[in-house]
């Protein structure tokens, strides 16, 4: 039971750890230790991550107990298609924010305590993507708000306490209520780990209670993922961040811990099909609400951080539609906006740091003076808007045959709108930064350094190549067995539980 | 009326005869977690109170003498390093977290050394942690008055 395939599993959660205390200890006293260690724990973690791509495919989940105790008694970590899925998404972007940020957080005093937030929200992330106990979920989604919250306010003016305080509260109600949600579980099946969970439930069918349960993590979740009705916070927190943090809160964090929470509960825990249809007309309300709010906006990030909640839309109306086909454009969608949306902020951040702006008004003209962040923004625009060949024309397409398919033409309707209107909204984008007559007052500005190009120009490869996931010789061991595991549903426990024998 | 800062003469002596105790009985509830209720957590409350006690009481710069807060920030995070460290000790034998340095005995103090260790480095985390929070928290109380 013991051996590298095994024992990484514990790493995703123990090396980011590790290093963020260490990090603590000797930030302050040596200067380049910080960006030393956190490049080489985001690059450690990235290769871990993809080897973790050939171990899963090969044998089913590798379940690893925590301390040696079985489940359900003890821990279990659990690492099946679906969580190795998200581990590369969250890795590879860490890696690629950890590079941007080594120069655009020499704007800030304290690097190296954002350096140890930063790992902690990582920490916190793939504590969450790996555990197969529901009080550890919790655990690690309230390591990982508890990090966001104060790399929110990371650069003190009141505007950015402000939303920070907002995130937090909005934050804590929603632990409250995904604690509520656990406890009212724990009592019903006198257990929490997840397989063990899932097979009590499907057992006793039949209560109320399931319905209450799942309400209240609809409800928790959403709000960590920022669905429709409880989207609000995230206009006022992401924008707050530094540029790298927005970059994860929006590419990472709504989906780690807010939908990638909410496929694994709903789907693999309570196998509630009930919740689908609310899924579909949350998603479809979100995905337009959104992208109306966004446009307009006069703030670069603001702008972007609407757009956030409108993709999440895509991604849960494609999830909630329940066919392999949905779950499998709203997994690949997931996987795009990571991908584009950080991007998106990486470029917000690089404008920001040439000119110090982000009002939409006052730039113009950039393109002559930052061609490497003007092009790699016109990429992700592309990708955002739904054009081809870029991945997020493919992912959409898929969810709108999904939905003609599922027999749904209205909601695929909607996503057509949305899509039209974000076009809209980042030809406003491209117009008013990057286009047009270039400002006086920025006539002596200069493209930002080279590790951030290097990562805008990364993240702009994959979102151009994104679309070949959809080969099946590509993605056969990736998004096409992920898929696989959510639509599997509750087989998850008996897949656990067979290669714990 | 008494200039120096901290409370009256009353508190002070009393102080002076606790916080020593209180500051022992933190350290005996650390000790002893894994034989009796308390541990870690419990025992860095009590130990970082008696630091609060004595600033409450004396003033903070005499706190300070005996914990600075530099000090107290590198004890926090050796802490964290420490309590991770005996998770990763675990990994000889074969798990993360696994139980590696002998069993416990009933009564026995110096057994069971992973739920010792476990509960030192929570107590320092604790500790330091609780004192840090309580001192910024009157430190930016004073800032705002001012």
């Amino acid at each position: 039971m013991s051996g590298i395939n095994y024992t990484m599993i514990p790493l995703f959660v123990a090396l980011p750890l590790t290093v963020s205390f260490l990090i603590m200890l000797l930030g302050n006293r040596v200067r380049w230790i910080s960006d030393m260690l956190c490049t080489v724990v985001a690059l450690a973690l990235c290769l871990l991550s993809f080897y973790a791509v050939g171990v899963a495919s090969g044998s089913g989940p590798l379940v690893y107990r925590m301390g040696g105790w079985l489940p359900p008694a003890g821990i279990c970590l659990v690492l099946d298609s679906l969580s190795v899925f998200m581990l590369v998404i969250v890795n590879v972007i860490t890696l690629i924010v950890t590079i941007y940020a080594i120069n655009y957080m020499e704007q800030y005093t304290a690097k190296s305590k954002f350096y140890a937030l930063f790992l902690l929200m990582l920490a916190g992330m793939n504590g969450v993507i790996v555990t197969g106990d529901m009080f550890n979920l919790f655990v690690f989604l309230e390591i990982g708000s508890i990090a966001s919250y104060g790399l929110v306010a990371f650069g003190t003016e009141e505007e950015e306490l402000e939303a920070s305080f907002k995130y937090m509260i909005m934050g804590s109600i929603a632990g409250l209520f995904i604690l509520l949600g656990i406890g009212l579980l724990y009592s019903y099946t006198s257990t929490l780990n997840m397989a063990d969970m899932a097979l009590v439930v499907s057992e006793k069918s039949g209560s109320k209670l399931i319905g209450f349960v799942s309400v209240l993590f609809l409800v928790g979740f959403g709000l960590k993922g920022a669905l429709f009705p409880f989207h609000w916070w995230l206009p006022d927190a992401h924008p707050s961040a530094p540029a790298p943090i927005s970059a994860m809160l929006s590419g990472l964090l709504i989906k780690a811990l807010g939908v990638y929470a909410l496929i694994r509960v709903f789907f693999s825990v309570l196998g509630a099909t009930a919740f689908l249809p609310v899924a579909m007309v949350l998603g479809t309300m979100s995905m337009v609400i959104g992208v109306f709010l966004a446009v307009g906006q006069w703030d670069f990030k603001r702008l972007l951080a609407y757009h956030s909640i409108s993709q999440v839309g895509y991604i849960m109306l494609g999830i909630g539609l329940g066919t392999p086909l949905g779950i499998l454009g709203g997994l690949f969608h997931l996987f795009n906006h990571s991908m584009f949306k950080s991007l998106l902020f990486l470029n917000s951040g690089a404008v920001d740091y040439a000119t110090g702006s982000r009002n939409l008004k006052e730039l113009g003209g950039l393109r002559e003076r930052m061609p490497v962040s003007a092009s790699t923004s016109m990429v992700a625009s592309m990708s955002i808007a739904g054009l081809p060949p870029f991945n997020g024309f493919w992912s959409k397409l898929i969810i709108i045959i999904a939905c003609v398919d599922a027999g749904h033409p209205v909601y695929a309707a909607w996503a057509v709108v949305a899509s039209i209107m974000t076009l809209a909204s980042f030809m406003k984008v491209q117009k008013y930064v990057f286009f047009g007559e270039l400002k006086e007052k920025f006539n002596a500005i200069k493209e930002v350094p080279f590790a951030m190009q290097f990562s805008m120009v990364f993240l702009a490869a994959i979102c151009f190549l994104g679309g070949l996931l959809l080969v099946p010789a590509v993605s056969g061991d990736f998004l096409q067995s992920a898929a696989d595991t959510v639509a599997n549903g509750t087989e998850y426990a008996k897949m656990v539980f067979q290669s714990l024998q | 009326m008494n200039k120096e800062p901290g409370m009256t003469v009353i508190v002070k002596t009393v102080t002076r005869l606790t916080v020593g105790i209180i500051l022992m009985y933190g350290i005996y509830i650390v000790m002893h977690g894994h034989l009796s209720p308390g541990g870690g957590f419990a025992g860095g409350v009590i130990i970082a109170l008696s630091f609060v006690h004595l600033m409450l009481a004396y003033g903070k710069e005499v706190a300070f003498k005996k914990l600075s807060m530099p000090v107290a920030s590198v004890l926090e995070s050796m802490g964290a390093i420490l309590f991770i460290s005996v998770a990763f000790l675990g990994l000889v034998g074969g798990y993360f977290f696994f139980h590696t340095l002998g069993k416990g005995e009933p009564f026995s103090l110096l057994s069971a050394y992973m739920v010792l260790f476990s509960n030192i480095a929570i107590s320092l985390k604790v500790g330091c942690g609780l004192f840090l929070v309580l001192i910024t928290i009157a430190l930016a109380g004073k800032e705002i008055k001012k």
